[in-house]
């Protein structure tokens, strides 16, 4: 038997709420909110207390797709970085930077939406980035 | 305190009387439930109280049932408080845990997390650490029996109305173990829209409390909008007593109010 509880953060918004996912051999099976972090105090959300379900859903995207022929299709990462690299540059010759918008995410961490407000304006030339959290 | 607690848990397993013990542990800077399985290895064990007296409290039992479901024939260990206590006494009622399966590691509450509480029963029946103190009836219920009908309808629904619906309430009870839940049946409740019913979904989970809350104030720690559901649950708790003579978690398998009114009447 193995048993655990694993302190993490909340995936779902820039929060940063704290709490443990029971894990019992090697499946995680409930969330429970910590009571002693400084930013949740015990509290979650509707969708920090659901956030167990969707680790393990087989409808999660583990893989990059690249639409061939009208269909998804599974591909390399290096495949897939070439498809989009490609499509952006002709993209942005053919109308220009500012034909270009990122849609950046609050599931990601502060560097990692730092990184990619940087390639949209260092890299892409465009100041059109947004997020998925402004719902 | 937490000696002898370490104490009794060492015991357990070097023994091998049980095969873990759910307890709570400081890690990660963080307290947390934690299942010890290691005689050696209780440094971290801790009694829930971070910066004052039992505010890092889980649900343990709940803990415990996700663990037994799958492993029914191993004894584990819990801490448990006054309230845990009355939680097992209940779940082992209604064939949740079994009593056989369960070796309960007391400890009594002090005066100050009594008071805060308003506990009736601050302590477990058998308990390892902590001294027996005054348990006490509830200010916060008296406070709103004093307001008319009105007043208190009035007060009610303004709690209500910040309610968020997390559902934070039901996901922390340790008494709410049912695999298909009322407060999901389309029914009762409009499911997936917000703001909820009011007062029919605050009101449709006190009416479940009805023989099974045994007032461990958790749902009321965790709500995000801080409605005083313990104070309403307590409120529901002291009319099931005054009109059927029943708490729950004060005697072990004794029948509940529900399992009163299923007898069949004397008049057929």
């Amino acid at each position: 038997m193995d048993y655990r509880t694993v302190l993490t953060t909340c995936t779902y918004c820039g929060c940063g709420c704290n709490f443990y996912l029971e894990v019992l051999d090697g499946q995680v099976i409930d969330t429970i909110p910590c009571k002693t972090h400084p930013v949740n105090e015990g509290k979650l959300c509707i969708k920090g207390w659901n956030v167990h379900e969707f680790i393990q859903s087989p409808k999660r995207l583990k893989r990059p797709l690249i639409r061939r022929d009208g269909v998804l299709t599974e591909a390399t990462w290096d495949e897939a970085l070439d498809y989009t690299v490609s499509g952006l540059k002709a993209i942005k010759d053919a109308h220009g930077s500012d034909s270009i918008a990122f849609l950046t995410s609050a599931k990601v961490t502060n560097e990692e939406n730092y990184l990619l407000q940087k390639f949209a304006r260092a890299a892409v030339g465009t100041n059109s980035v947004d997020h998925c959290a402004r719902l | 305190m937490i000696e002898k607690v370490r104490e009794r848990v060492r015991d357990l397993l070097s023994s091998g009387e049980v095969k873990g013990f759910l307890g709570l542990s400081n890690k990660y800077g963080n307290t947390g439930p934690h299942l010890f399985c290691d005689a050696e290895d209780l440094d971290g064990l801790v009694i829930g109280d971070w910066k004052g007296p039992g505010d890092a409290r889980y649900t343990l039992n709940k803990q415990l049932i996700h663990i037994v479901r799958k492993y029914p024939d191993d004894v584990f260990g819990v801490l448990v408080r006054g309230c845990d206590d009355r939680g097992l006494k209940v779940l082992y009622t209604w064939n949740q845990l079994n009593p056989e399966k369960v070796i309960p590691v007391g400890i009594a509450c002090s005066q100050d997390l009594a008071d805060a509480c308003e506990c009736r029963k601050p302590y477990p029946d058998d308990f390892v650490a902590g001294e027996k103190v005054e348990g006490r009836a509830s200010d916060s219920v008296a406070r709103l029996d004093a307001l008319d009908v009105a007043g208190r309808f009035e007060a009610w629904l303004k709690e209500f109305s910040k309610c968020i619906k997390c559902y934070g309430c039901r996901d922390v009870c340790p008494m709410c173990f049912c695999k298909e839940c009322t407060l999901e049946d389309d029914r009762l409740v409009n499911n997936g829209v917000i703001p909820p019913e009011i007062p029919v979904f605050h009101l449709t989970r006190a009416v479940h409390m009805v023989g099974r809350c045994i007032d461990c104030g958790l749902c009321n720690e965790v709500c995000p909008a801080d409605i005083p559901l313990r104070t309403l649950y307590k409120k529901v708790a002291d009319i099931v007593d005054e009109e059927f003579q029943y708490r729950p978690g004060q005697e072990l398998y004794a029948k509940s109010p529900l399992n009163i009114l299923m007898q069949p009447s004397s008049t057929g």
